[in-house]
């Protein structure tokens, strides 16, 4: 057993901390939260440069073969950063699912675009009535000569108003398929819906849209089987960027508490507040050494289904748990947006819906065990 | 015992009640669901309280618990209760948290009749508004310990510093303001009780966001700012008492628990009607055991204002200090409560802004974030657990 990291892993931690830090400040972040578009071209420029987004890409396309637990650790430090980008949309949600079920030319094509920074993908899967299950796709595709033609509304899909292509769930008559589909295509309408998180959730509506059988990503019948295997790794992913929010609220209040005097002392001397962060550290390191634990048996090619389920009922939680007492020991300007703890109050609640909330885990991890 | 109302009061209830449902036909959008958030994000929400200030002012309503002498019909403190319950049941503004709820008992206390008769009658009219100057940047839970001067001056005092988190002193004609009479003094010694217009020369007033970017509390800044001296309230000196004894002006904490319960009203009427995987989310165990928790929750806390109302009544002002400390952590921590349930509950949906898509007009979520500040304000959960501790259990003090 050896659970440190390696210098190279110390090194990319190091150098994504730094390069976020000095590129997008908490400030920043609030600037770009209030934009149309939610996150920069500019920055995200810079980051494929960087190499980021390479993270996902085996060494069969030209990648470096980075185990998985590189990317947690990308998402820590984006989660630290309270960084809003596409990442999650187009490198997790998308790139992982096309890896577990893409052609290789798919994989050639859009992986290739995507690490370069030139395209920008959003996974749509929820619909209306907001169901995580298979029966809740219900967005249908009917085909007609050489092309599908798409009708239903998409919900809840991260950065559809910033993508270039949108994997679509659908129904076809074999079961649920996934497509691939332009942005732009005739028929297509998008809307940004406002959110706590402050973040690109969008309804889309299909209106006959038509896309061509080629396009398909796996087989006809076959879409609901690809996305619960690119699951697991997108939830580990997206818990990765949750444990990092904990850890900033976790540090931001400790700094603080030590330096905040009220009744002259430092609030951090009353008891109340020492156990309560006592509590914030133990949820903290409880989850972090437990998301270590579950992206090394990806890593080992283990079936993590109700571990994914586990790490991501328990973070929901924790996250909120942290940055909500977080809130309260930062006082009156804890509640103010000039300060930066309610940043990580306001994701804790939004990330919560991310590739399933804690009831929707909760009953994976009781089917996974009776 | 008996918890009954008696006829008259349920009657008078009712009349409240009449009253209030009308009242909000007129409620414009922005508003919302009122609140601190529907009263001074938005000039429209201002606007309509002030107008249902007017009216309750014409009815005489503002001042019925307050003494005969003072212009009141000292109403029973229970009748008060009825009042608030209903006004707060129905979500409408009108009654003016700082003037009404804070600085009119001040005045009842302690004015003299020369102000009694100038502050206190456009108070009962419903005429005027104010904000509490109280907080400052290093004075928050240890108020006493605040630096704000007002050092006399003649026949005025003139007044220099820094107030933070004041609701609505971008929107309030007046302010009641605690500062330091004398530098020499330390903590609750020498400061004194003021009342001062919001627009007197050397007054600055700048917003700071809430966490969702509504505009509510302000810094504000004086300098040089000079009043008459015969706007002190009280002795000079003696403010820190006359604060304490304000603090501790009704208190039951009535509103959470009708506003607690309008919500959940709202959330079974959501769960009943919405369907995911094929069924009603009012047939989900665990969301029903969820709604069944904020109904005990309610009930019980609900019960507790009417204990304190009533303890109040007997006794006075301070008589229930530990329990209103009570039903002011209980009240504001389950108001978190409801707001994480409900947007729990309603999935993806719960983490809708107002919008055409959102569950509830989005107010769960809105609550979410503005719980925080209610259980920070007015005497943080950890200050009231520890008033509790001493005055409730006799716990030593450190
Ligand atoms: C929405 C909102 C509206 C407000 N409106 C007004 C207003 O209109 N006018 C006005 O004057 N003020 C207003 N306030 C200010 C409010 O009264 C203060 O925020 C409150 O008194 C806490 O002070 P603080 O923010 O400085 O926090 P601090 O006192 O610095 O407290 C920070 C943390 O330390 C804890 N703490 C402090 N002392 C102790 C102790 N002895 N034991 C244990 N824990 C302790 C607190 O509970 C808190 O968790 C408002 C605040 C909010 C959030």
């Amino acid at each position: 057993m050896d659970l440190s990291f390696s210098s190279e892993q110390e090194i990319l931690r190091k150098s994504v901390a730094e390069f976020l830090s000095k590129e997008c400040s908490y400030e920043k972040v609030k600037e770009i939260e209030e934009s149309a578009e939610g996150y920069s071209p500019k920055l995200w420029k810079k980051i494929a440069q960087l190499g980021w987004l390479e993270i996902i890409l085996p060494e069969e396309f030209g990648g470096f073969g980075d185990p998985f637990i590189n990317l947690i650790i990308i998402m820590e430090e984006i989660g630290k950063a309270a960084f809003p980008s596409p990442f999650f949309s187009t490198v997790v949600q998308s790139g992982l699912t096309i890896l577990e079920g893409g052609s290789t030319a798919q994989k050639k094509d859009l992986l290739g675009k995507i690490v370069d920074g030139k395209l920008l993908m959003a996974l749509a899967q929820y619909e209306q009535e907001a169901s995580y299950l298979e029966t809740g796709i219900n967005l249908s595709a009917k085909l007609s000569g050489d092309d599908y033609i798409l009708n239903g509304t998409k919900m809840f899909v991260i950065d559809a108003n910033i993508a270039d292509k949108l994997i679509v769930a659908a129904r076809e008559d074999k079961g649920i398929t996934l497509f691939l589909v332009d942005a732009g295509a005739k028929g297509i309408k998008c809307t940004k819906m406002p959110t706590i998180g402050m973040d690109n959730n969008c309804e889309v509506i299909f209106d006959n849209v038509k896309v061509s059988k080629a396009d398909l990503i796996g087989e006809p019948g076959n879409g609901w089987k690809i996305l619960q295997k690119a699951e697991a790794k997108i939830i580990v992913a997206k818990c990765g960027e949750m444990v990092g929010g904990c850890k900033a609220s976790l540090d931001m209040t400790a700094a603080y508490a030590k330096e905040r005097k009220q009744y002259g002392v430092p609030i951090g001397l009353f008891q109340v507040i020492q156990h309560y962060m006592s509590n914030m550290l133990l949820a903290y390191d409880t989850s972090v050494n437990y998301l270590y634990k579950v992206a090394w048996m990806i890593d080992e090619n283990e079936d993590v289904t109700k571990e994914a389920s586990a790490l991501k009922a328990q973070v929901n939680e924790k996250y909120k748990f942290i940055s909500e007492r977080g809130v309260q020991i930062h006082g009156g300007v804890g509640t103010s947006r000039e300060f930066d703890i309610g940043l990580f109050y306001r994701r804790a609640k939004a990330y919560e819906y991310v590739a399933g909330d804690s009831d929707y885990h909760y009953e994976k991890i009781a089917a996974a065990l009776m | 015992m008996d918890f009954k109302l008696t006829e008259k009061q349920k009657a008078l209830k009712r009349e409240f009640d009449q009253f209030f449902e009308e009242v909000m036909k007129d409620a414009p959008p922005e508003y919302g669901r009122g609140g601190l958030e529907g009263v001074y994000a938005t000039p429209e929400g201002f606007e309509f309280h002030l107008q249902v200030s007017k009216k309750l002012g014409e009815k005489g309503w503002l001042s019925r618990a307050w003494p005969k002498e003072c212009g009141g019909e000292g109403a029973p403190l229970i009748e008060q209760l009825l009042f608030n319950e209903s006004r707060e049941s129905h979500r409408a503004p009108g009654v003016d948290l700082f003037g009404h709820g804070m600085f009119a008992p001040t005045l009842i206390i302690a004015a003299n009749d020369e102000q009694k008769e100038r502050l206190l009658t456009p108070l009962a009219k419903g005429k005027v508004s104010y904000c509490q100057g109280w907080s400052e940047p290093d004075s928050g839970s240890d108020l006493a310990s605040l630096q704000t001067t007002a050092i006399k001056d003649g026949d005025n005092y003139i007044i220099n510093g820094q107030k933070i988190w004041t609701t609505g002193g971008h929107r309030a004609e007046c302010m009641f303001l605690l500062a330091r009479t004398n530098p020499e003094e330390k903590r609750g010694k020498g400061l004194s009780v003021f009342h001062l217009r919001m627009d007197l020369p050397g007054i600055t007033v700048r917003p700071i966001l809430y966490m969702d970017g509504k505009h509510l509390y302000n810094e504000v800044f004086f300098k040089d700012v000079k009043i008459p001296a015969k706007d002190l309230i009280g002795t000079e000196n003696e403010g820190w008492k006359l604060t304490r004894d304000t603090m501790n002006f009704e208190r039951s904490g009535v509103g959470f628990f009708v506003e607690g319960r309008e919500d959940l009203k709202e959330l079974v009427d959501y769960v009943k009607t919405t369907k995911r995987n094929g069924k009603y989310l009012a047939e989900d165990p665990i969301i029903r055991q969820k709604i069944a928790k904020l109904f005990i929750d309610l009930e019980v806390g609900y019960t507790l204002a009417y204990k304190i109302a009533w303890l109040q009544g007997k006794g006075g002002l301070s008589f229930a200090a530990s329990a209103a400390s009570e039903a002011k952590v209980f009240g504001s921590e389950l108001a978190e409560r409801i707001a994480n349930y409900a947007t729990e509950i309603m999935g993806l949906y719960g983490q809708l802004s107002d919008s055409k898509w959102a569950p509830m007009n989005g107010s769960m979520v809105e609550s979410y974030q503005f719980c925080m500040g209610i259980t920070v304000a007015a005497g943080s959960s950890e200050i009231q657990r520890n008033i509790i501790a001493w005055t409730g259990l006799g716990l030593p003090r450190f």
